[in-house]
């Protein structure tokens, strides 16, 4: 299971990996691994105001349908087209082309909330 | 004998654990008034044969229904049943009202539905049909929930004409849900909806219309379709009498979103108005917001073909309360039934059927308006139920026509206070030329 070092995590599962002001938020190593095969992604729409935790799309699984939450604030400015049509790339590359959502991100000091790699790896020891 | 097998103790010993004093606290809720205090006001016991007489003597107050001479529709239409219908669906397998989750055991049942699925796609035009829901009215109030949950609009226009029992029922379900349901009549003499009059506006997430209509007139859906695209609304389109799709195109043709009907018209009977059977179906884009079961084709881990229920993560059982719907089963029986009348009838039977239907329906609003005083209530175009103004009172027509062992029309002053005297008169294949001019022949009677 991978925790990548320069990214960051929240207690939702979502990893968050930040560039200026824009914020690219997909599910973790460990959720993917938990939902099983994904079958579907539903995407928020471009331009939506997203607050703190809230729900911006939902993962779909064989076994089950997971809300996926977004770890910051702010305006969603792009969406990964891709899994449209292949949704399974959460599963074979959760934190490189199973990117969900890119975010223009409205208060960066949200991101202090979050865990780093390594803090949540101790996390998700815990919650196993 | 006593048949309640709790002693006093053991009530007790319940109520103390639940911490309540009496049996009556816990219908603490229930207002004083309407509760019943006294024991039911009920004769005696009475000898298991002298009850059977008894009862016997009530059936006999019944007057069966000849269905050669019944002319009431209103959105619940007498067809033949070939009785090879019911002859199959006495088969053991496919006797259950439930869909069946183990697809190991359910190969038959899940094939039956699948094949409904693809007639009623095939049917309303449509690029994905369920399993079925309860009936057609609650099939619409679904529609009406989903199309406000996909577009995130709280106004859900629904056109004067839409059966009034369909709109009562998607009243109930969207209560209390943030949902505003509007119901804009726009005028009788017309006939159809006037979309002009319907007041869409940007905040409308749908507009609902039936067609045939439940004055048995055919709606422009081209019409209601552009009215919706100004504003990007969904269109939902009812269908009471599916057999009118044997003749006219069906909803997703004219670019319906949703397509609801009642299905009872294939397969079923009326049997103090039940039980109804629901077909719902959506273009593939709305699939995951659709309610109901789905049954899906697959293939097993040898290549075989397979049946399984398929989407089921939108289902309660799965998403809890963020499930599009709390429908976890379907009509399974009436769906099988409905399915064998229409493989037994075909494409090109059903067509006929509704020619035969439109024939009759024709020849008795063309011999009833013959009448003096008796006219059409608007010059629209109608498919097997026909709204006519007369010169008497509905109800001393239809009583007239008791005598004659011929069921009248529908009174629509219960449901249009303005159309003091006017009856819905339905025509199907089970009126004959002779039965439509017997009841032209009573109507006569009460001519100016």
């Amino acid at each position: 299971m991978k925790f990548p070092e320069d990214l960051r995590f929240s207690k939702g599962h979502e990893w968050v990996s930040v560039a200026d002001d824009v914020a690219t938020i997909g599910i973790t190593d460990f959720a993917q691994d938990e939902l099983g095969d994904i079958v579907f992604v539903e995407a928020p729409e471009i331009g939506a105001t997203l607050t703190q935790g809230e729900a911006f799309g939902v993962a779909e699984s064989v076994k089950t349908v997971s809300d996926v939450y977004c770890p910051v604030a702010g305006e969603v400015v792009e969406i990964n087209s891709g899994l449209v049509d292949k949704p399974e790339l959460v599963n074979k590359s959760p934190y490189q082309d199973g990117w969900m959502i890119k975010v223009k991100i409205s208060d960066l000091s949200a991101l202090d909330e979050l865990m780093s790699a390594k803090e949540y790896e101790n996390y998700v020891l815990k919650s196993k | 004998m006593r048949f309640i097998p709790l002693t006093d103790s053991d009530r007790s010993e319940m109520l103390e654990k639940i911490g309540v004093s009496s049996v009556s606290e816990l219908f603490a809720d229930i207002p004083e008034q309407i509760r019943l205090y006294d024991p039911l006001n009920l004769p005696g016991p009475e000898p298991e044969l002298d009850l059977m007489e008894r009862f016997e003597e009530l059936a006999g107050e019944n007057q069966a229904l000849n269905p050669r001479k019944s002319f009431l529709g209103a959105g619940a239409y007498l067809h033949h049943v070939p009785v090879a219908v019911d002859q199959l669906l006495l088969r053991s397998e496919f006797f259950t009202c439930y869909t069946p989750y183990q697809p190991e055991v359910s190969q038959g049942t899940l094939a039956a539905i699948y094949e409904f699925q693809t007639y009623t796609a095939a049917l309303t035009g449509m690029e994905i049909a369920n399993a079925s829901m309860y009936d057609g009215a609650s099939a619409l109030a679904e529609a009406v929930i989903m199309s406000a949950r996909i577009k995130k609009k709280p106004k859900v226009i629904v056109s004067g004409l839409v059966h009034p029992h369909w709109r009562e029922v998607t009243a109930a379900y969207t209560r209390t849900l943030d949902i505003d349901l509007v119901t804009v009549d726009t005028g009788l003499e017309r006939g159809v909806t006037d979309s002009a009059q319907l007041a869409i506006d940007d905040t409308t997430a749908a507009v609902v219309v039936q067609s045939p209509n439940f004055l048995g007139n055919i709606e422009d859906l081209r019409e209601i379709r552009s009215a919706c695209d100004s504003v990007g609304a969904l269109m939902i389109v009812a269908v009471a009498e599916p057999v009118s799709l044997g003749l006219l195109k069906g909803p997703g043709h004219f670019g319906a979103d949703v397509a609801v009907a009642e299905g009872r018209s294939f397969g079923g009977s009326l049997s103090f108005g039940g039980p109804g059977l629901g077909m719902f179906a959506v273009n593939k884009e709305y699939v995951r917001q659709m309610p109901g079961r789905l049954a899906g084709k697959t293939k097993d881990t040898q290549g075989r073909e397979g049946y399984t229920l398929t989407l089921s993560t939108r289902e309660q059982h799965i998403r809890r309360e963020k499930a599009t719907s709390n429908i976890c089963s379907n009509q399974a029986l009436c769906a099988t039934a409905a399915v064998i009348h229409m493989s037994l009838l075909g494409k090109d039977g059903l067509r006929k059927l509704a020619i035969q239907n439109l024939s009759a329906a024709a020849y008795l609003s063309r011999r009833v308006t013959s009448l003096n005083g008796f006219e059409r209530i608007s010059g629209a175009h109608f498919f097997n139920e026909v709204a006519i103004n007369m010169p008497v009172d509905p109800q001393v027509v239809n009583s007239r026509l008791a005598k004659e062992g011929i069921q009248g029309g529908l009174d629509l002053s219960e449901y249009y206070p303005e159309l003091k005297s006017s009856m819905l008169f339905c025509a199907t294949e089970m009126n004959t030329k002779k039965s439509i001019d017997q009841l032209v022949s009573v109507l006569a009677e009460f001519e100016k």
